[in-house]
């Protein structure tokens, strides 16, 4: 009995050590991630994979709220205590923590041709890559179609402009009694686009930030109009202050909202939530006097400094980034692929619903008329600033506290401040 | 008879000694440390050696925040390490003190500042004074023989238990386009109101909220204060023939006067330090018609693209400094009512 008591304490204790020893052996990579749809289920049934591949790695994927990304990520890197990787948005403007892959990835040329122009987002200043986009995003707006058939109003057609969309959901909210005529994200991401397509340059003639100029002037008297009329409520704006996010996709997906400007990245959402419910159709941006544009962005996973395993990381980097694996990626969640071979060729999306099709096709057709001011924006590292202070002040206008031309000499204020201290050496 | 009782007492007295053991061995196993401690520090020392742990976590994460983040204010730059930081002297103090007309927030070069403190004033005004007033009331009801007396008295105490975050969404849901009181303003053939985008309305729940949900936790301080004064003077009193008011205005008020310095105060004190509630329930909006002090720093220093650690900490300071001030009248009027 003491015998076989031993021969299990004994079994018990190797068994223990070589798992230790496995364990020891193993490099954990932890991996920062958000999601706005199923995008995170996916990313870790390819990271299975390639666990299954790769036994001496392991990936954590550590699901966070977006705000984390927004808020945390830039402090735990600045402290130096960041994860492996991570899933972020502020693309220029976290620039300074990534890592760059080159030395390390199996091809350079294919990281090169695949995700090119979106290289330059990640790394302004420099030829490094650093990751690749998890998607490419649009802002466009979105119209609840069977809301237009009940009320008997022609949606607007092709080149129509905001005044005519305007105009038009005005109509078809007085006639059903719907809540809120038009709805936009509470972002300065969402208000740039239509403010280009009004002629805003956003630089000036040295490629410095220009925040307030006639096109943006445009555009925002117009959302400060269609706040006094009515045509846009102001329970979303008016309900919070500073540059904080609100979206209104619950109250579209409620019917409430005729139209809703947003992006690309509601598709999946939508296509669970409101499913066939109601026709919600995607739209070409709206144009303005300069142009028909939204605005470009998106997300990109990032190998980041604080690493202790850059090998490993690229190393995952480069099993993520394959075309298959990409292809399977954009598919399942319904983003349009920041790959440039996908882009082209076309994903085959896992989706049988005909909204969502169509809206995968507008704004994957929107891209090439997207205006290269746009880009720029886009390419710029400071970028949030400007869409920051655009959104808090121009609010501030709606709900009364400034005059709009206080709010044009505050953004430019905000912006001039931010970035000095930004400089500040 | 005799031997019934004394079975339970000794059944009692193992249990109570099965219970203690766990605590004994614990005393025992600290006992030879304390011991040697103790011979080499002396025994007036011991003291110190007992507040050791508490002093040292308050040291940690209390004082050297203190003034890590006190260094903060007199650098500038995006950097998270204070020795990278810019030295910068008061330059941030200079931004935030800035302006035209103090009486204008937006003459200010650091506007959001501005409003953010004449907000928390407007706040503090009003949530300071109907809390101390019903906590009153509510105190003098509670303090009567009132049919379930313990029941009312839970219930009012109830809020103080819950989260901040969770009465902010509870009463974010009732207040919401389709919350719970529009549909009963609805019900009774009035229009919905956005309760939310007008700022008169915003600061009206705001202050509303926050009586709600602190009100018990100064109502239980009055009550205190009211059951230590002596039933004789009310006796005396009704023997007099002294009306009501009279009793109150000339012997619970006087007697209650040091109580509810304090609870004034306390008020005030975390009235100034107003954050979570109101961030959840109107972020600071409309516009930044509810956007208090304390917003103003966490949003110049974690929430912009630039994190301004500089100026959110200079912002800090200015008001460690106002609350510095108001915890000193605290303890001036706790020796006010300890001294009777």
């Amino acid at each position: 009995m003491i015998n076989k008591a031993k021969r299990i304490l004994v079994a018990s204790s190797l068994a223990a050590s070589l798992m230790a020893s496995t364990a020891w052996a193993e490099t954990e990579l932890r991996m920062m991630w958000y999601n706005d749809g199923n995008e995170g289920e996916v990313m870790q049934t390819i990271l299975d994979r390639f666990e299954a591949a790769n036994p001496d790695i392991s990936v954590v994927l550590d699901v966070v709220p977006y705000k984390a990304i927004i808020e945390s990520l830039p402090i735990q890197l600045a402290g130096g205590t960041g994860p492996d990787l991570a899933r972020v948005t502020d693309l220029g403007g976290l620039n300074k923590f990534y890592l760059d892959l080159a030395p390390y990835v199996a091809d350079k040329a294919y990281w090169e041709a695949s995700f090119g122009p979106f290289l330059d987002w990640l790394a302004p200043d420099s030829d490094q890559i650093s990751g690749f986009m998890t998607q490419l995003t649009v802002t466009g707006p979105y119209v609840n179609k069977t809301l237009f058939e009940q009320a008997e109003v022609a949606m607007p057609g092709e080149g129509a402009t905001w005044d005519d969309w305007a105009a038009a959901v005005k109509i078809v909210a007085e006639k059903l009694d719907i809540p809120i005529p038009m709805a936009w994200d509470r972002s300065g991401h969402r208000v740039a686009g239509p403010a280009i397509a009004m002629g805003a340059k956003m630089f000036d003639a040295d490629g410095k930030p220009a925040l307030v100029d006639d096109g943006l002037k445009e555009m925002a008297q117009r959302l400060y109009d269609w706040h006094q009329d009515g045509t846009m409520s102001k329970e979303l704006w008016g309900s919070v202050s500073g540059s904080t996010y609100l979206g209104a996709n619950e109250d579209f997906a409620n019917a409430q909202v005729v139209m809703y400007m947003s992006g690309s990245w509601q598709i999946p959402q939508f296509a669970d939530k409101i499913g066939d419910a109601f026709d919600w159709w995607a739209v070409p941006a709206p144009c303005g006097a300069a142009a028909c544009t939204g605005m470009p962005g998106g997300a990109a996973l990032v190998a980041l400094k604080d690493t202790k395993h850059p090998e490993e990381v690229a190393k995952l980097m480069d099993y993520l980034a394959q075309e298959d694996n990409l292809a399977e990626f954009y598919g399942k969640t319904l983003f349009i692929p920041g790959h440039l071979k996908l882009a082209t060729g076309g994903i085959d999306f896992a989706t049988d619903d005909p909204r969502a099709k169509h809206a995968l096709e507008v704004f994957s057709g929107a891209v090439p008329t997207i205006s290269p001011v746009a880009f720029d924006l886009q390419g710029y590292k400071n970028n949030r600033i400007l869409f920051n202070a655009l959104i808090s002040r121009l609010n501030e206008a709606i709900v009364g506290e400034l005059t709009l031309d206080q709010a044009y000499e505050r953004m430019e204020d905000d912006v001039a401040k931010q970035i000095a201290e930004k400089e500040r050496k | 008879m005799a031997g019934n009782t004394d079975k339970p007492a000794g059944f009692s007295a193992r249990l109570a000694a099965i219970a203690s053991w766990p605590v004994a061995q614990v005393f025992r196993l600290l006992e030879y440390p304390l011991a040697v401690i103790q011979r080499r520090v002396g025994i007036k020392r011991m003291p110190w050696i007992f507040l050791l742990p508490n002093l040292a976590f308050f040291g940690i994460f209390v004082v050297t925040p203190l003034f890590i983040n006190f260094a903060f204010s007199f650098t500038g730059g995006t950097e998270l390490f204070l020795g990278n930081r810019v030295y910068t002297g008061t330059e941030q103090y200079g931004f935030l003190l800035e302006c035209e007309t103090f009486g204008d927030p937006i003459t200010c070069r650091e506007d959001r500042f501005w409003k953010g403190l004449y907000n928390t004033a407007t706040f503090i005004f009003f949530q300071v004074t109907f809390l101390v007033l019903f906590s009153l009331i509510t105190a003098l009801i509670l303090n009567r023989e009132i049919r379930g007396r313990g029941f009312f008295r839970a219930v009012f105490f109830f809020p103080v238990l819950l989260s901040p975050v969770v009465v902010a969404l509870i009463w974010k849901w009732v207040l919401l386009r389709d919350g719970l009181l529009n549909a009963f303003l609805v019900s009774i053939g009035l229009d919905k109101v956005l309760f939310f985008v007008s700022p008169e309305w915003s600061m009206f729940w705001a202050v509303f909220v926050s009586i709600w949900a602190h009100m018990g936790f100064y109502t239980l301080i009055l009550l205190a204060g009211l059951q230590a004064i002596q039933p004789d003077l009310y006796e005396a009193a009704e023997m007099d023939g002294t009306s009501k008011e009279r009793v109150f205005w000339r012997i619970t008020l006087p007697l209650l006067w040091p109580n509810l310095l304090v609870v004034v105060v306390l008020a005030l004190i975390k009235g100034v330090q107003i954050f979570d509630e109101v961030f959840v329930l109107t972020g600071g909006g409309p516009g930044t018609a509810t956007q208090f002090i304390v917003q103003y720093i966490y949003n110049t220093g974690f929430t912009e693209q630039v994190q301004n650690f500089g100026l959110a900490s200079a912002a800090s300071v200015i008001l460690g400094v106002i609350l510095f001030v108001l915890t000193m009248i605290q303890l001036a009027a706790t020796r006010v009512r300890d001294n009777g």
